[in-house]
């Protein structure tokens, strides 16, 4: 077998996708249905700036769609004015990437949840990734199953104490992002849904991409798992555990930006800035093609929020499954004539008289 | 073998010896799977139908890809049934066997009828083979395979000889043998050789060594008949009386996916099929990869789900989605099969049953996904199911498949089964330009019901209750659509209890509405009491086991389903104008309990599950006793069937 070196342009992740020139506003991307999340679930921030963003992208709303598996995330699409498909447990990255290859004249969101997405549709959302297929894959951990009515999730602490683990959950908890770095996606990034600005900017940045995005959106669920995420908001505890992820600056945070992510023996350590010298910190390149940069980021800190990478860890090109299974068929029809009556004949016929 | 005459000293070609005409034989090459038999029996049907002979074919191989070598569990065979008129089944047992090592002999010979003609490689009858096998002694010498006529060859030890030449290896050198089969084989029985010869030629193009040494080999065996004594007559098939036409040879999956792309041909869709490997449906797979110029995207998937949802997601794309499959595979899918059914999207499912359940018999076939196609699902979940009854016919149904998911916005499921999808027949290439018109109508306009300008998904059809079709990027009719109950009309998600009662029965309506041909009865005297029903690839059994009852002078009528779902609307009519309906099956008894249930008729089932095809003599025995019991002679006395009939 030889590797095929496919010449493909570099593009971006809406090229192909017809503009308009209508300014839409928000509602506009409003359907008609009812938002029924519970009362202060995250989901509805979420909903509200994706709602703000579409705007911006500029391209016809009827070439925008939304597939979702299940979960309370998976009905965002019935909230969308844009076309959805609401499909079933876990498999929205496969029904997405048959339309990611059918259509290119699509800009594809699969919205997801941590149990649809890393439980019953873990071997879709690898196999989406690796193979680069152009959809923006939005995954709200909540890190609990909320539809079910709470039991624990595959990113659930270890020792969860829900429905179903009366003496706490036995499991160790996935890391999203190393997940996804270990597929070797090209786009992985991580949001909050509190933060608007920073979900905007992550969401922007995923939509431009051509290939697979995979974006994590810490997202509270106040009904089984309040306050997952509290530490991150609070105004205090945010500054030193949140580290913002800023392309070409050094890695910094704390109130006074006086921590700093370093190089550690395997992998990246924190250090206080008064006790390092400044050109041993790690400067932010999500375009470093080995993975195993952005995977070093993502092992910061841990299941405990200590410290929490939040921005873009890795944006890298790499063809996209859907264009070179395009540039085949292109290649195949520059070379040969779709005759049907010449294939149905063969070359080996005889003939009754 | 059937004998007419036998005309000494008739000349053929360059040949003086006497030439026997038959007009059917059986031949069931049979090795080591490393023998390469299935490629001999696939060279010798190319030969035989360039020849212009009816032929089947029934390839037989391990699941294993190297099972032992010289072991029971490694022998592959390929049977190939020919003859001048035309045929109905791959034969039920040889007249010749070619055995190439004791394991081929012991586990075929059980098949060859007292008489039969065994030709065995020699060289491969060493005291370690034998004993590999359990065989004491060398049954090519202790008298025990009397009552056949035998034939020793020492293949290996020829074909080394003939391509010495070339100067391989020893091993590569008798690698050659089966081609040295197949060339003593197309001199026995006046097979045209330039067919193969171009073949080798082009099989091993960038090994021109191997190319020569295989070439050498066939000539060589070829002239070993023809030089030495020691085959005293030669046999002609004369070619067969078949409707006029330009004729192929043709595998199942391989008409299977031509009829894929042709549908995507004729609806003007692309097509996206969406697979995973798995036997005996994976060279629909690798068919279809070919046929990019034809706007064939192929994906092979991570797993079953993936296959059957990226094929589901292109159909919401409007593209023509397949998925191909077997039985296990059908199991993984089911659940997006129902998400089709509640999205009312056109997708084709492919499952080339095996023998089952769970792993069950890989290689083998078996009818037993019947019940599962129909209702293998959760809740109310209709599904159209056809089922193609040859090789060839597995074009057309793929196209009737196609029909009826662009039609009806459903999913159809197409069952196939081993025997059909790897035994091939003679095809009359169809006309390319007269093929169905299957062109769609995606919806472009508002539709709601109450004048207001927007579009509801689930406004349907009066006629077919098909839905419409609107595909994302059309504007103004942005709709969401998914798994949970629809609101009828407009689509939205709706629990109320009156409305899901609505839905279940206008789902269940739309199949039940389905338009299919009625299902033609073969009674040629028109007086027959008894009618053989059977669906799938037991057609030619069945047929040729008729042909044996109706030659003995009793009446059988038949008929066979290739629409399982919804059934033909003549078929209560037709199972009501006999008094005994007998239904074969190679699972046990699913048809029947579905025409018991449905029409409240008495069937009498035959069921065998042995992962092999009927033989057309066992169903001509039941059918004789079916007849038997339904009308006694006047006598008392049974009717008795020819046992050495017209097949
Ligand atoms: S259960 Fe939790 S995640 Fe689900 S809608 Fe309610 S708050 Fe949101």
């Amino acid at each position: 077998m030889t590797a095929i070196d496919l010449g493909l342009p570099k593009i971006g992740g809406l090229d192909g996708v017809p503009t308009t020139d209508e300014t839409y506003k928000a509602k506009d991307f409003k359907s008609d249905q009812e938002v029924r999340w519970c009362p202060g679930c995250g989901d509805y921030i979420v909903l509200n700036t994706m709602q703000a963003f579409l705007p911006s992208l500029g391209v016809k709303r009827e070439n925008i769609v939304f597939v979702s598996g299940i979960g309370c995330s998976s009905r965002f699409p019935y909230y969308m004015n844009t076309y959805g498909f609401h499909s079933i447990h876990g498999r929205a990255p496969a029904i997405a990437t048959g339309l990611a290859v059918a259509r290119p004249d699509l800009s594809v969101f699969v919205i997801t949840g941590d149990g649809d997405a890393l439980s019953i549709g873990g071997n879709h959302l690898i196999h989406a990734l690796r193979r680069n297929v152009n959809v923006k894959i939005l995954l709200f951990n909540n890190r609990i199953y909320g539809l079910t009515k709470g039991q624990y999730s595959p990113t659930s602490e270890e020792g969860k104490i829900t429905k179903s683990t009366p003496m706490g959950s036995l499991d160790h908890p996935f890391n999203p992002i190393s997940l996804a770095l270990g597929a070797e996606a090209t786009f992985v990034a991580r949001a909050l849904d509190s933060d608007k600005k920073g979900l905007s900017e992550v969401l922007t940045a995923a939509t431009q991409h051509r290939g697979s995005a995979f974006v994590e959106i810490y997202q509270n669920c106040p009904i089984f798992n309040d306050g997952a995420f509290d530490v991150l908001k609070d105004k205090d505890e945010s500054a030193r555990r949140i580290v913002p992820l800023r392309p070409g600056e050094p890695i910094t945070f704390g109130s006074e930006n006086e921590y700093a992510v370093v190089r550690g023996e395997f992998g990246f350590d924190i250090a206080k800035v008064a006790d390092i010298d400044a050109s041993s910190i790690v400067t932010h390149d999500p375009t470093i093609q080995d993975p195993s940069y952005a995977f070093a980021l993502s092992r910061i800190g841990g299941q405990d929020l200590s410290h929490t990478p939040v921005g873009i860890f890795r944006q890298v090109s790499r063809t996209t499954y859907d264009d070179a299974a395009r540039a085949q068929i292109e290649s195949a029809r520059k070379t040969q004539e779709p005759d049907l009556q010449a294939l149905l004949t063969g070359n080996d016929t005889w003939t009754v008289a | 073998m059937s004998t007419s005459e036998t005309t000494p000293e008739q000349t053929a070609g360059d040949r003086t010896r006497p030439v026997e005409k038959l007009d059917r034989v059986v031949i069931r090459f049979a090795g080591d799977s490393g023998d390469g038999m299935q490629l001999t029996g696939d060279r010798f049907t190319s030969e035989t139908a360039a020849f212009g002979n009816d032929l089947a074919t029934l390839p037989n191989f391990p699941a294993e890809i190297r099972a032992p070598q010289g072991t029971i569990p490694g022998v592959s065979s390929f049977q190939v049934h020919f003859a001048d008129y035309d045929i109905l089944t791959p034969g039920d047992r040889p007249d010749v066997l070619v055995v190439m090592n004791p394991a081929a002999l012991k586990a075929n010979i059980g098949d060859l009828p007292h008489g039969g003609t065994i030709i065995a490689n020699t060289d491969e009858f060493t005291k370690r083979n034998l004993a590999k096998v359990g065989y004491e002694t060398n049954p090519l010498d202790d008298g025990s395979l009397e009552p056949y006529q035998v034939h020793k060859v020492a293949m290996s030890t020829l074909t080394r000889g003939a391509v010495e030449q070339v100067g391989l290896g020893k091993k590569d050198a008798e690698r050659a043998k089966n081609m040295f089969a197949l060339g003593l084989l197309s001199w026995m029985y006046h097979r045209p050789t330039e067919g193969t010869e171009k073949f080798l030629r082009t099989k091993f193009a960038r090994k021109p060594d191997i190319a020569e040494a295989n070439i050498l080999a066939f000539r060589a065996g070829w002239n070993y008949g023809e030089t030495t004594e020691a085959f005293s007559v030669t046999y002609d098939v004369a070619p067969a009386k078949l409707p006029p036409g330009q004729y192929r040879q043709i595998t199942g999956n391989t008409a299977l996916a031509y009829g894929i792309v042709a549908a995507g041909q004729r609806s003007g869709l692309p097509v996206v099929l969406g697979s995973y490997p798995i036997t005996p449906a994976s060279d629909i797979l690798h068919e279809l990869s070919k046929h990019k110029a034809f706007d064939v995207t192929t994906i092979q998937a991570e797993d079953e789900i993936a296959g059957i949802g990226a094929a589901l997601g292109a159909s919401y794309g409007g593209a023509l989605g397949v998925t191909s499959t077997s039985g296990p595979g059908v199991a993984l899918k089911s659940e997006t099969i129902g998400l089709a059914v509640m999205t009312e999207l056109p997708l084709i499912v492919i499952d080339v049953q095996r023998g089952g359940p769970s792993t069950g018999l890989p290689t083998k076939t078996e009818q037993a996904d019947l019940l599962q196609a129909l209702y293998g699902r959760n809740g109310e979940s209709p599904v159209p199911v056809v089922a193609p009854r040859s090789p060839g016919d597995c074009f057309d149904m793929a196209l009737e498949a196609a029909r009826i998911a662009l039609t009806y916005r459903t999913p159809v499921i197409l069952l196939s089964d081993g025997a059909i999808a790897n035994g091939s027949e003679p095809w009359l290439i169809p006309d390319a330009d007269k093929l169905p018109d299957l062109r769609v109508q995606f919806a472009s306009e508002p539709n709601a019901m109450d004048g207001s300008n927007e579009f509801w998904p689930y406004v349907r059809d009066t006629e077919t209750l098909a839905r419409e079709w609107a595909v994302p990027g059309t504007a103004g009719l942005e709709h969401r659509i998914g798994g949970l109950e629809k609101a009828d009309n407009r689509g939205n998600i709706s629990y109320d209890p009156d409305n899901h009662d609505r839905m279940v029965r206008l789902r269940q309506a739309k199949i039940d509405g389905i338009k299919v041909p009625d299902v033609e009865v073969d009674d040629p005297t028109g007086d027959a009491r008894v009618l053989a029903l059977g669906w799938g690839s037991s057609f030619g059994p069945i047929g040729a086991a008729c042909r044996r009852v109706r030659s003995s002078g009793m009446k059988i009528a038949q008929a066979h389903l290739q629409y399982l779902n919804p059934l033909p609307a003549n078929l209560g009519t037709v199972l009501e104008s006999y008094d005994v309906v007998i239904v074969p099956e190679m699972n046990l008894g699913q048809l029947a309990t579905v025409l018991r249930a449905r029409y409240l008729v008495d069937i009498r089932s035959y069921t065998k599950v042995a992962g092999l095809p009927f033989k057309a003599a066992e169903l001509a025995e039941v059918f004789t006793d079916v007849i038997n019991d339904s009308e006694p002679s006047a006598d008392g006395s049974d009717a008795h069937v020819l046992t050495e009939a017209v097949e």
